[in-house]
């Protein structure tokens, strides 16, 4: 690991002005994924600016009837939240579901999203769920519009996810086929019925997050299995890579989203 | 930087570089070799300590990141020179060959009976996603966990 500096700042504000006042600065959170790029030396920040402990960050709340969770929340709070079992199991299911029970305790929420690794968990939720964005700089961005490309997001170098709000879908669920050792998704589906319209969220399939809009329209036209198994799966723009192949890929997309809909209920 | 925090119940304190690592101050400053580092990837949990009483891998955390918590490892586990149960239980059980991956997997199965003092074979199995063992098979350390945790209900009661 190349050396830094380390600030531990006390509130969002002396945090947001570190991160501007430093192009070569970045924020740490729960570490689970910048400490192994740190160690690889694949990044050689001058500063690290913690942001894991900052109590703005932090909470659990009910809000609109959906719940909204703060950025620096962990993975196992998601996990083991009576608030999120009652209003959006869904998400609860999908948190236990991230890595092993070390990187839960102490990954977040904000952390998963910001990084937006092709095969991570949250970013499925945040767009299937039709979830926005909060940030440091009063911005509400809807989680359709968040993650734009592999590792890329809608935020500025100098932006800080402050929380993620979630509204209350009347039905969803979240299947993954994980990768054996890691756990990060080869392709998972989040399936929800909301007020909007169904949606239909897929990571690990390809280099980012999508929307199947054809399962989407299918599932409206008919909820059922059958709608799924009509739908053909284009394997042109999805992964392939030591783990599947783009074919194999597409394929599990419509079994993670018949396993999915069983779910639902 | 100077960090302090309380380690197996003593305080303690040191200078640290921002970028060492939780475990390379228990190992090399403080001396508590019993927490081992067996992958650069953080995917082994042979490092896997207590950080104000949750489970961690400690190659996966700046030691300044603990400044100010409460630390447990493999060495402040037995109480009054008696083995804690789950490390009687690996004895008892051949939960371990090499031994490597020995410490991480206690640790991990101590944090899973804090939570659930009763869990089924599955749910150990389950909760030990993070700790890789190239040895056993994992078949004894599972049953080393649930004698343990028998006994440690065994315990619990007989102290009401
Ligand atoms: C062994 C292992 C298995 C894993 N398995 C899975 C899995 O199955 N599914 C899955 O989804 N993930 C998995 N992960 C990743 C894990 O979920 C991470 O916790 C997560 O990707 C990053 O969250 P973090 O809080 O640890 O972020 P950090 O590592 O601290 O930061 C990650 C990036 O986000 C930035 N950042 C952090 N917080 C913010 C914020 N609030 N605003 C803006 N930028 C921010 C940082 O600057 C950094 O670039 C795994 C990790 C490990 C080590
Ligand atoms: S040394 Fe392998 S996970 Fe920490
Ligand atoms: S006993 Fe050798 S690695 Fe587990």
């Amino acid at each position: 690991m190349y050396a830094f500096n380390y600030h531990r700042p006390a509130s969002l504000a002396e945090a947001a002005r570190l991160l501007a006042s430093n192009p070569e600065a970045k924020l740490l959170a729960g570490g689970q994924t910048y400490i192994p790029t740190l160690k690889q030396r694949l990044a050689r920040p001058s500063d690290v600016i913690d942001i894991g402990g900052l109590a703005e960050l932090k909470g659990i709340t009910e809000e609109a009837g959906g719940v909204t969770i703060g950025a620096a929340v962990r993975h196992a709070e998601v996990a083991g939240s009576a608030l999120v079992r009652r209003l959006i199991p869904a998400l609860a299911s999908l948190a236990e579901g991230i890595g092993d029970p070390q990187v839960r305790n102490r990954g977040t929420l904000g952390g998963s999203i910001a990084n937006n690794d092709p095969a991570a968990d949250y970013p499925a939720a945040v767009v299937g769920l039709g979830a926005t964005v909060r940030t440091s700089k009063g911005r509400a961005i809807a989680g359709d519009a968040f993650f734009t490309g592999m590792f890329e997001t809608a935020l500025e170098p100098d932006e800080i996810v402050t929380a993620v709000h979630f509204p209350k879908p009347e039905k969803a669920a979240y299947a993954k086929f994980p990768n054996p050792a890691s756990r990060y998704a080869i392709v998972g589906v989040f399936l929800a019925k909301t007020a909007s319209g169904i949606r239909v969220a897929v990571t690990g399939a390809a280099p980012c997050v999508f929307r199947a809009t054809a399962l989407e329209q299918a599932l409206a036209a008919s909820w059922s299995a059958a709608s799924i198994d009509s739908v053909t799966i284009d394997p042109s723009n999805l992964n392939s890579d030591i783990h599947a192949q783009a074919d194999y890929r597409a394929h599990l997309v419509k079994v993670m989203a018949k396993r999915a809909l069983a779910a639902a209920g | 930087m100077r960090i302090s925090m309380t380690v197996n119940g003593r305080a303690v304190s040191g200078e640290v570089e921002p970028r060492t690592l939780l475990v390379e101050f228990l190992r090399n400053q403080l001396g508590l070799t019993g927490t081992h580092v067996g992958c650069d990837t953080s995917q082994c949990g042979c490092c896997v300590v207590h950080v104000d009483g949750v489970s961690a891998k400690s190659c996966t955390m700046l030691a300044v990141q603990a400044d100010g918590c409460s630390v447990t490892t493999i060495e402040g586990l037995a109480q009054g020179g008696k083995l804690h149960p789950l490390q009687q239980a690996f004895h008892e059980h051949h939960g371990l060959q090499c031994g490597f991956c020995t410490p991480g997997m206690i640790m991990s199965a101590a944090d899973l009976l804090q939570r659930n003092p009763d869990p089924t074979e599955h749910e150990v199995r389950e909760w030990l996603e993070g700790n890789l063992c190239r040895c056993t098979g994992y078949h004894n350390i599972v049953k080393a966990i649930l004698a343990a945790a028998q006994t440690m209900r065994g315990m619990a009661k007989a102290a009401e």
